[in-house]
């Protein structure tokens, strides 16, 4: 019998099965923020057990909240800031250099095909893009994988969803998932691995899969996963060419994580986008989706471009390319917030921070901040916002908010519009 | 071992997610007590008061997929120092349950049918409810009826309950 891509991983990386009801895994990675972990630490020198399995494969950054919005907050940077100096934690991302976790890591090379990485937040499931077992984790398992360097899992029953067809003008990476979701709903693949195939996937960027995986857990997935391909090696090339002869071996050695031919998938479902509609969300789960044109008119106060689902470059320049020559409507207020500085780098090399400037719009730092209704960006009661985030549960971005989840490219439309709008009329 | 008794607040609702549960910006607190007042206090659910309708309640029964969004630790911390160690669904997010064991806490799923029979039995009741872990029964009681339910938790679960969490767990085996 065959094994799937998450099958393989764990096979390689198992050291104990207690009572047979879980898989006990090494971990290859431990990836954190300031808001998860410092509860962790404080946890562990509490207990006397100060100490981090491998200093290397623990990855931290500064993130949610930055620059510091407050006496706390501040606290929470201070704590991780003192615990990655003192552990020598060398891949410690702070002020000036950070970004958004789940777009900082892949960029840095830290993610590469066959890892298992943990961190202390949901939308780890993104790193799956990579063709890595990547999951969201609480503190608790957060601190045993500082500590261990390991984390349980039950086995990873795999949903492959295999993506066909021609993705029309206006359809983009975040539509599709948005689709997924409202096929498999806020729990269709609860305790289990979306594996993500079919030609559209095979021609997507590493940035798009980083998209589709993202949101895998809105679905209740554990983890997105897309095989690794030429794509994958590309995107990884500057990190690993010292480790193979060429890029046909870094693509043979990779190649081991695919799902066999005759792997066993507990569901299998495929989703054609050939007749797709740009897509966004009403009401305050993630999978309530409808086409634009259907919600089309929908006033919204704030525009939102960013975070771990859709701030990186190539977003940016969707939007920057639907927003050239525009200007913002006068009842919104726009806020771009590019995930990494080396994206803000390129997006300024680029000419996009000026489009994004000239439209009206606020350019942040990179910092999750709005996403999750924290900082830079929070709603007031009764306000509506367009976001290319991944939640827009009830007080996500504020108390008694609304949020509606859509791609970059409508965000900017709907900026233009001060309505909900499809990004065609702008680029055609 | 946590104590498994006491009273119940019923929530009917599928889908109650972290941010709910505890919001994001209650996230900066390094002292679990401080989340204590905030405790489901961005619940959409017509007529639930949390200033009012958490008083001496032990125990959650729910719809499905509670717990579901952030992977945030807060929201099991916020329960447990309300003094709820249980949360009894159809079903959990993944995170949210693992969440829920590795704290020592019980996160109890059931049938839809057994759900729908303590709904119509005792949902508009006050009603008590006491946990046997060991041999997996769940005892439910108000003014006028007694009800056992069975349920089952992996053994690998138990030893967590048992022994008060993954880290004791995890620190006498690897």
């Amino acid at each position: 019998m065959g094994l799937t891509i998450a099958e393989k991983i764990f096979k390689d990386h198992l050291i104990d099965e207690p009572f047979g009801d879980v898989s006990v895994l090494k971990l290859d990675r431990v990836f954190c923020h300031e808001i998860t972990t410092p509860i962790a630490i404080l946890d562990l020198m509490d207990r006397g057990k100060d100490r981090v399995f491998d200093p290397d494969k623990i990855k931290a950054v500064i993130d949610h909240v930055t620059p510091a919005k407050d006496s706390k907050t501040a606290m929470q940077g201070k704590i991780l800031r003192e615990w990655a100096k003192r552990h020598g934690i060398k891949d410690f991302f702070d002020i000036g250099h950070n970004g958004v976790c789940h777009a900082i890591f892949p960029e840095k090379g830290f993610v590469h095909p066959g890892f298992t990485i943990i961190m202390g937040d949901s939308h780890t499931c993104t790193h799956g893009a990579f063709g890595a077992f990547a999951a969201g984790v609480g503190t608790t398992d957060l601190e045993v994988g500082i500590l261990k360097g390991v984390c349980t899992f039950k086995k990873p029953d795999t949903y492959k969803l295999e993506i066909t067809g021609t993705k029309p003008a206006g359809v983009y990476a975040k539509d599709i998932i948005l689709k997924i979701i409202q096929e498999l709903t806020v729990n269709g693949a609860t305790n289990m691995v979306i594996e993500f195939a079919g030609e559209v996937v095979d021609k997507m960027s590493m940035e798009e899969r980083m998209t589709l995986s993202n949101m895998a857990v809105e679905a209740g997935a554990t983890c997105g996963i897309c095989a690794p391909d030429m794509t994958t090696v590309e995107y990884l090339w500057e990190f690993i060419k010292d480790d193979y002869a060429g890029k046909k071996e870094a693509l043979e050695s990779f190649s081991r994580y695919k799902s066999d031919r005759d792997a066993r998938y507990v569901k299998e479902k495929t989703i054609d986008v050939s007749r797709m509609e740009p897509l966004t969300t009403f009401g305050h789960k993630p999978d309530n989706v409808k086409p634009v044109s259907q919600m089309a008119g929908t006033k919204v106060d704030q525009v939102y471009i960013g975070s771990c689902t859709n701030g990186r470059i190539e977003d940016l320049r969707v939007a920057a390319k639907v927003l050239k020559g525009n200007k913002i409507n006068e009842n919104v207020r726009a806020i771009v917030s590019p995930a990494t500085p080396k994206i803000f780098s390129q997006a300024l090399a680029q000419g996009l921070i000026n489009i994004f400037m000239d439209a009206g719009f606020c350019v942040t730092n990179p910092t999750c901040g709005a996403c999750l209704g924290m900082s830079n960006g929070v709603l007031a009661e009764g306000e509506v916002a367009a976001a290319t985030t991944n939640r827009n549960f009830n007080g996500r971005m504020g108390k008694g908010g609304m949020v509606h989840l859509m791609s970059p490219a409508t965000a900017a439309a709907t900026a233009i519009k001060g309505e909900i709008a499809n990004s065609e009329m702008f680029t055609l | 071992m946590k104590n498994f008794i006491g009273n119940v607040l019923f929530l009917d609702r599928s889908d109650i997610n972290t941010d709910e549960i505890i919001p994001a910006k209650y996230l900066t607190e390094n002292d679990k007590t401080a989340l204590k007042p905030h405790l489901l206090e961005d619940l959409k659910l017509p007529g639930f008061d949390s200033a009012k309708d958490l008083d001496d309640k032990q125990i959650i029964i729910t719809k499905a997929n509670f717990g579901c969004g952030s992977s945030r630790e807060h929201a099991p911390w916020a329960l447990e120092v309300n003094g709820i160690h249980v949360v009894i669904a159809k079903s959990f997010a993944r995170i949210f349950r693992q969440n829920m064991f590795n704290c020592g806490m019980l996160a109890i799923a059931l049938s839809d049918a057994d759900i729908e029979m303590i709904d119509s039995e005792f949902a508009h009741t006050s009603t008590n409810v006491s946990i046997d872990v060991e041999n997996g029964i769940i005892h439910l009681s108000s003014e006028e009826k007694e009800y056992n339910i069975e349920f089952s938790i992996s053994d690998f679960d138990k030893a967590l309950i048992k022994i008060g969490g993954w880290v004791e767990y995890a620190d006498l085996h690897y």
